[in-house]
């Protein structure tokens, strides 16, 4: 049935050869998009809890902002909007740029900053869910705003968050076909050339839902590892703190995946 | 072990409460508190709940930001605008009830993170502080333990080890043996005593009357937020000069 995949192309290479292309893209723009996601979506998500007012305020506008646009729009604002609203010179300059590339940066902003702000709220929810003692016992050490975010709040924060940081990273990859409507051939409109050069519209898209499927199982088991790696010891594991029974039985204060249960 | 074993020094203060008011809302938490702890002293704090001993304790090192009068913390007022609230909290240290470790550091990180990052020490300066803390306090074989791998017991003397890393002229007890099982509140009181024979300023407040009788310089009683009585151990227990205080240790000592 997948036969098809190694039969020769007009340009000399086999389907499958675009299937991987494709496929290489699509990782390209979700690892990439991830560290840009993670790293401005932790300052964002800090910044929505800091006591200052004008910062907390930014903060929440760019998650409401980008939170809130489909990924789709998105898209397109980035890509034919942006060098419209920039001045003439500078605009030319980003639609000079040479394919892939020209669809790829573009690409690589909407998907990083969209899933930045998914991953602010995450951030938002970790730390809001610490107990208020862990920023008393730090500040009552001396320990300022800076040193208390660095080292108490954050780490405790992103270990209560790996689960749904899961989604976040499973979240990415998926929405990196969206850059198809853009013009990066990534996997899914790789597939799509697949059927319409060959009409096998069932195995092209199969194959592809096939390392749809393997990309998450991958991304899956990164994450459980990671969860693992960064599990405090003595800790319950985070999955017991949706079992109340495993609960009832720890003091409240000492197991922290447990704060995640107050968090809305 | 009657008294302390370092005199107090009655010339230099430690902490002045002037006029002190905090408010909560509608509620006031603090009315018109004014206490002087002196270098070497040892105050417990006690009154019924709710009766602002908490409060006060944490208004000292500005967790709890008061709404009135004057609270001067080694030489230093605290106001609200003040740039180097973390220079007097960093010579002030707090022990909560709750403990309050860093779960996601070993117990001998814990003690190590504020005088590497606060006090500027090199790694093995602090790790050599905190080892000789946690020896103190009976529990160096559980540095490189994490604490939800302890007892509450070993948890809170973790976090007197963890406060005096800072070398702190003063220490706060926020109820320290109140979330403890009962058979862990000795190996704390303990402690305590011997930090009090040390010659450490204390302001501890705590319903352990057996403590009070044994280390405290002066017991200071509470309720709705006003200090009632601030007297030696000796007089309180045996002749509290007020019903409200009489009713407090009827109701404690059963």
């Amino acid at each position: 049935m997948l036969g098809v995949l190694f039969e020769q192309t007009a340009d000399g290479q086999r389907y499958i050869d675009w299937l991987l292309s494709g496929l290489g893209w699509t990782l390209a723009l979700a690892f990439f998009g991830w560290w840009i996601a993670f790293a401005v979506g932790v300052v964002v998500g800090i910044g929505r809890t800091v006591q200052n007012r004008v910062v907390a305020a930014l903060a929440r506008l760019y998650v409401e902002i980008f939170r809130n646009i489909p990924v789709l729009v998105q898209m397109f604002l980035w890509y034919f909007v942006l060098p419209e609203i920039l001045p003439t010179s500078l605009g030319d300059a980003i639609k000079q740029i040479p394919p892939p590339w020209g669809s790829f940066f573009p690409a690589l902003l909407c998907l990083g900053l969209y899933t930045a702000a998914r991953i602010a709220e995450q951030v938002r929810a970790g730390i809001e869910a610490l107990p208020k003692g862990q920023t008393e016992a730090a500040s009552a050490l001396g320990l300022g705003g800076y040193l208390s975010y660095r080292h108490v709040i954050v780490p405790q924060a992103l270990r209560l968050i790996v689960p749904s940081l899961t989604s976040e990273v499973m979240g990415i990859y998926k929405n990196t076909s969206v850059a198809m409507t853009i013009g990066l051939m990534e996997l899914t409109a790789q597939a799509r050339q697949i059927s319409e050069a060959t009409f096998q519209t069932f195995t092209a898209f199969g194959a592809a839902t096939l390392i749809y499927l393997a990309l998450a199982l991958i991304a899956y088991q990164s994450m459980m590892l990671i969860d693992r790696a960064v599990r405090i010891p003595g800790s319950t594991p985070a999955k017991d703190a949706i079992e109340p029974t495993l609960a009832d039985d720890v003091q409240p204060g000492t197991a922290l995946p447990h704060g995640m249960e107050v968090v809305k | 072990m009657q008294g302390t074993a370092s005199p107090i020094d009655r010339s230099s203060t430690i902490v002045v409460a002037e006029n002190l008011v905090k408010r909560f809302g509608g509620f006031t938490a603090l009315n018109d508190i004014n206490l002087t702890v002196a270098k070497g002293e040892k105050i417990v704090l006690c009154g019924p709940s709710g009766s602002g001993k908490s409060t006060l304790i944490r208004c000292i090192n500005h967790i709890e930001r008061h709404d009135g009068g004057r609270i001067i913390v080694d030489g230093v007022e605290l106001t609200d605008r003040m740039a180097d609230i973390n220079g007097v909290r960093s010579e002030v240290g707090m022990v909560f009830q709750s403990f309050n470790l860093f779960p996601h550091l070993s117990v001998v990180e814990n003690c190590m993170l504020a005088p590497m990052k606060v006090r500027g020490l090199s790694r093995p300066e602090a790790r050599e502080r905190a080892m000789g803390l946690l020896r103190k306090v009976r529990i160096q074989g559980q540095a490189d333990k994490y604490p939800a791998q302890l007892s509450g017991g070993q948890q809170q003397r973790v976090a007197i080890a963890r406060a005096l890393c800072m070398q702190p002229k003063i220490m706060l007890f926020d109820e320290p043996t109140s979330a403890l099982d009962p058979e862990m509140v000795k190996e704390v009181l303990d402690t305590m005593v011997q930090l009090a024979a040390d010659g450490i300023t204390m302001v501890c407040v705590t319903h352990e009357m057996g403590f009070a009788r044994e280390v405290a310089d002066r017991v200071v009683f509470m309720d709705q937020g006003s200090i009632v009585e601030d007297g030696d151990p000796e007089t309180f227990f045996r002749a509290p000069r007020t019903e409200r205080a009489k009713g407090f240790l009827n109701q404690i000592i059963h």
